[in-house]
């Protein structure tokens, strides 16, 4: 076990805990916006940075990858994090004027304006739906293309993707709306799958052999109705993640509706 | 050679006393420089007629290739070897010149106008005339470690590299050392890695040998990506044998059992001499199972890159290796912890495997005895830019900077005055004329402000622009983020377009210090290297050259001449003669005059493409 | 482990096909298994990868920060009039693409351009027509 304190309150955590975690132990907020239960820290945002104290000069780290230490000193507000985090903000802001998560960030830090020229962005790049994507769904549709400033989130060559399970994962963890689920691209399934017409949960891998019998309206389904209710998450992370009170019913359930 | 596998140290010094013969043959020998920077200046075209005119005389001699001396300026290169003679290394060969070079070695003549230097071999005498090899003002003040056989021996030739010792220090390590014995050796040595941090190398093998896991991997880091530096390039071309014995005693010693090279794709001729280099060493039992009769086993495998600076960055080489997203990850974890694959990886530049051989050799004592009291031993750096000799030199950590541009730079061209020398690629900084004087070593560098890198220097004068050279650093790093964090993908992009501004005359009061702001965000911030050191070509040329950033913003003016926008050409009517070479090279037409009359240029038309700057011979074309 | 010669595949593929086509990088994922979205990531990620068809004769015009210093731009400039064509893109005949690269290493002899695998130092402005009509 380790002991540290944040904004001078002691807490004492498991060795090769985040800074960000420990955070979290004792009430701490430390804005984040790339960071997703489940998912390995990805270090995108860098909203998270906090301040180290250290005899020769303080360190900057990334709170939601950096382990804590013994006797560490952490600050999540300091002078010069609040500076560097406004900044960032304001980046964000240029980039993405109208949308809401960096809108309300902004607020919170009483941001009015950016200082930089205004974009027309709705994505941040945090790259959660990527992730998603390709490490907990596994099928990895959608990827990052370009680099640098043309950095962007698409399938290849933009076109429709053909490996698309329609899990709604991507858009459910997108901070800022800019993946959305198309409910026409629902058709590519009464299409192409033919008799098989195996439903998105049997293809998340949540459900072993539920044929849809819906035609692949999902808002109509009992199946995903039920599933909505009983989980406080993606269903995909229900499997790969967090194994909370609510999935250990949501599996019992399961096993209810197969018989 | 031969067949036979070398697996004791008689083996290895057979062959030495075999291969003897290669070096010294007992007929005349002529080695012609061939590395990319010769092959550029025409070697090829020398080497081929040296070849014809040789067999047109019925001459027995032998020819053979070198890899580069240094001296770039002067290449191509031509040594002339007689067997009992110095060696002769005849500069700026051409095709035209070879008939005469060839006769004069028949008739045992040296055309001394040709001549650069000569090196005493095993005790020739000193022949007159020409000057020796350490007392020519370029090599006088080097001291060549990693370079040490650089333009000596046939880099196609692992024989070659046998004679001058290669391998004898992997053959002492694999004859009963044990690993912790080679790690202190190299810690009390103090090298330090050459690629760019300056990490403690020994210090580094020690945390990834003690990590967990009985996998592990060591990696060779040949992305070089600072423009400006080619010490890796040339290296890897010259003297493949000492980066690759340099790997199989750090493998040895870390554990590992497999190592990777990554080398840019930028570099043809280095790939294909690696290649070359591992497949020889794989024939001679010197790469693969049972190294020496030791039980080591090591294998090398060769990726390279495909464009992207950002893959010279530790992680996001390993990220490239493995062939998922390619960007960095967070650190902690250090690759000497979990890299590639998760397994602990020791990942070290070219340079830096490079000496390690002669280290082993020649002991940790002698090596310290080298350098300053921090920074060990010798730096091999890239003298560039607006400077007389340009080329890649070794020198002593230690020296000034004012020795490295004038005693072996030989001054600036055209007598042009000193204004800055930049260090340590896009992530370092400019050193101004006030600190000249400076000794080189790591933390002198960074103290200023830049940073030793990976030992670029690239040398400017008064017509070289600061903010000119702030934007271009920004514009190269704004091309090259990767794209993952906020306040590099960002900051960056914001830094440049406030240059761009100031550099077309719409800097506003203001920028300099939003320019600050941003700099530091950006350097405090971002999640790998390439972000954090964004911020230093801005900081410290407004450091040094603060008034220059103000002149183009306050008086809209380009002291340096260079801001397009800013400057405008004119002709001197008092130096033009009228002569008209300007007029045909005008691709606007922008210049008009009658002939052997001061001509004149026409402003609106003139689009400052510099074509007539670059043909007056008469330096009439002022640019203000 | 295959992943890892993703990049040493596509620069093979490019050598042969002078670019990488869209049908191919879709054979070379499902044949290695991995996403489609994964090859074309690295296709647009790397700068020597390039997905549209390029001329016979690639230039690439060194503009590292010794080539800047002595000219490079200029010399970038020339190219561009000469042969009529912006960085980044290909003449009209398909002779000739032109590209901006960093750094190939010769600083010594900046500045300088590689056409093909020919490298051209101690360039100025003057010398660019004669270097350009050497090439078919």
């Amino acid at each position: 076990m380790v002991t540290l304190t944040i904004d001078n309150q002691e807490v004492t955590v498991k060795r090769e805990t985040t800074i960000l975690k420990a955070s979290e132990k004792v009430g701490i907020e430390i804005p984040t916006l790339c960071y997703l239960e489940g998912l390995p820290p990805y270090g995108a945002c860098r909203l998270c940075v906090v301040e180290i104290l250290k005899e020769k000069g303080n360190q900057i780290v990334a709170a939601c990858s950096f382990p804590v230490e013994e006797g560490m000193k952490v600050l999540t507000n300091s002078d010069r994090i609040l500076k560097r985090r406004r900044m960032l903000v304001e980046f964000l802001l240029a980039r993405c004027p109208d949308v809401k998560a960096v809108r309300d960030l902004a607020d919170k830090m009483d941001i009015k304006k950016s200082r930089f020229k205004p974009k027309n962005e709705d994505c941040i790049l945090c790259g959660l739906c990527v992730r998603v994507c390709n490490d907990i769904v596994g099928i990895g549709a959608i990827g990052f293309v370009n680099r640098g400033k043309n950095l962007k989130v698409d399938t290849p060559f933009h076109l429709a993707s053909d490996v698309c399970i329609g899990c709604g994962a991507c858009s459910y963890v997108c901070p800022t709306g800019a993946i959305e689920m198309e409910l026409d691209a629902m058709k590519r399934f009464r299409e192409s799958l033919g008799s098989e017409h195996k439903c998105r949960y049997a293809l998340m891998g949540l459900v072993s052999y539920k044929v849809c019998s819906n035609n692949y309206e999902c808002w109509r389904c009992k199946v995903d109705q039920r599933i909505r209710d009983t989980l406080d998450t993606h269903p995909i992370f229900a499997t790969k993640g967090i194994k909370t009170e609510k999935v250990k019913q949501y599996f019992s359930f399961l096993k209810k509706i197969q018989q | 050679m031969s067949n036979k596998k070398i697996k004791t140290l008689i083996d290895l010094e057979r062959l030495k006393e075999k291969a003897l013969s290669l070096i010294y043959p007992d007929k005349p020998k002529i080695s012609v420089g061939m590395a990319t920077c010769g092959i550029s200046t025409g070697a090829l075209e020398v080497l081929q007629a040296i070849s014809e005119e040789v067999q047109n005389q019925n001459l027995d001699y032998v020819l053979g290739q070198t890899g580069c001396l240094g001296f770039c300026q002067k290449e191509p290169l031509v040594d002339i070897l007689e067997p009992g003679k110095s060696k002769v290394v005849y500069a700026e060969m051409s095709p035209d010149k070879v008939p005469e070079l060839i006769s004069n070695i028949a008739n045992h003549k040296i055309k001394k106008e040709w001549a650069l230097c000569q090196i005493v071999e095993r005790y020739s005498p000193r022949l007159d005339g020409i000057p020796l090899y350490e007392e020519v003002g370029f090599f006088k003040k080097q001291k060549k470690i990693a370079l040490r056989n650089c333009g000596f021996i046939n880099p196609d030739s692992i024989e070659e590299y046998i004679v001058k010792g290669g391998y004898f220090a992997l053959q002492k390590v694999l004859s009963g050392m044990k690993p912790e014995e080679i790690i202190d050796i190299i810690i009390e040595s103090g090298l330090r890695g050459r690629g760019g941090a300056g990490f403690p190398t020994g210090k580094k093998w020690e945390i990834t040998r003690s990590s967990k896991g009985k996998i592990k991997y060591i990696i060779c880091n040949a992305d070089e990506g600072d423009p400006g530096a080619y010490m890796d390039r040339s290296l890897l071309e010259g003297d493949p044998h000492s980066v690759l014995e340099g790997m199989i005693i750090g493998a040895y010693a870390i554990g590992a059992s497999t190592g990777y090279i990554y080398v840019r794709t930028e570099y043809p001729q280095a790939i294909v001499k690696f290649t070359q280099a591992v497949k020889q060493a794989e024939k001679y039992g010197l790469l693969g199972k049972n190294i020496f009769n030791s039980g080591f086993n090591f294998e090398v495998r060769l990726n390279t890159g495909a464009g992207a600076f950002v893959c010279g960055e530790e992680t996001a080489l390993i990220a490239s290796i493995e062939g998922g997203w390619s960007g960095p990850r967070p650190r902690p974890p250090f690759p000497a912890k979990s890299g590639l694959w998760g397994k602990p990886t020791n990942i070290n530049n070219v340079e830096t495997w490079a000496n390690v051989p002669v280290i082993i050799a020649k002991g940790a004592d002698w090596y310290s005895k080298i350098g300053t009291e921090k920074s060990k031993g010798t730096k091999v750096f890239s003298v560039v830019g607006k400077v007389n000799n340009t080329g890649l030199v070794e020198v002593p950590m230690g020296i000034t900077l004012r020795e490295i541009v004038y005693d072996i730079g030989n001054g600036i061209l055209n007598n042009k005055k000193f204004k800055a020398v930049q260090t340590g690629g896009p992530s370092g900084g400019c050193i101004p004329e006030s600190l000249i004087d400076l000794p080189v070593d790591y933390e002198r560098l960074t103290e200023v402000g830049s940073m030793m890198g990976s030992g670029g220097m690239i040398v400017m004068d008064e017509n070289t622009c600061m903010v000119d050279v702030a934007k271009y650093f920004l514009g190269f790093l704004e091309d090259e983020s990767c794209g993952k964090c906020v306040p590099c993908r960002e900051g960056i992009e914001k830094m440049r377009e406030i240059l761009t501004k100031i550099s077309k005359g719409e800097g506003e009061e203001g920028d300099i210090e939003l320019l600050e702001e941003i700099a530091l965000t950006v350097k405090e911030t971002s999640l790998c290297g390439l972000g954090q050191t964004a911020g230093n070509p801005v900081l410290t040329t407004l450091k040094y050259f603060r008034d220059e950033y103000e002149e183009h913003i306050r008086n809209k003016r380009c002291p340096a001449g260079v801001c397009l926008d800013l400057i405008s050409y004119s002709i001197d009517a008092e130096k033009c003669n009228g002569c008209g070479a300007c007029v045909r090279a005008c691709p606007t037409q922008a210049i008009i005059g009658k002939k052997k009359k001061p001509h004149s240029l026409d402003q609106e038309k003139c689009i400052k493409c510099g074509a007539c700057y670059e043909i007056c011979k008469f330096d009439s074309i002022i640019i203000k | 482990m295959e992943k890892s010669q993703l990049i040493c595949i596509l620069q093979d593929i490019q050598n042969e096909l002078n670019f990488l086509p869209l049908e191919v990088l879709r054979y070379v994922a499902e044949k290695l298994e991995v996403p489609f979205s994964l090859v074309y990531h690295l296709a647009t990620f790397y700068r020597t990868f390039s997905l549209k068809r390029r001329g016979r004769h690639l230039i690439n015009v060194c503009l590292g920060t010794a080539c800047h210093i002595r000219g490079g731009v200029r010399i970038s400039e020339k190219i561009e009039r000469e042969l009529n064509i912006k960085s980044g893109t290909t003449t009209v005949d398909s002779k000739f693409s032109l590209e901006v690269v960093r750094c190939i290493g010769c600083c010594s002899l900046a500045p300088v351009i590689r056409i093909d695998g020919d490298t051209h130092g101690r360039l100025t402005q003057g010398k660019i027509p004669h270097i350009l009509k050497k090439y078919e």
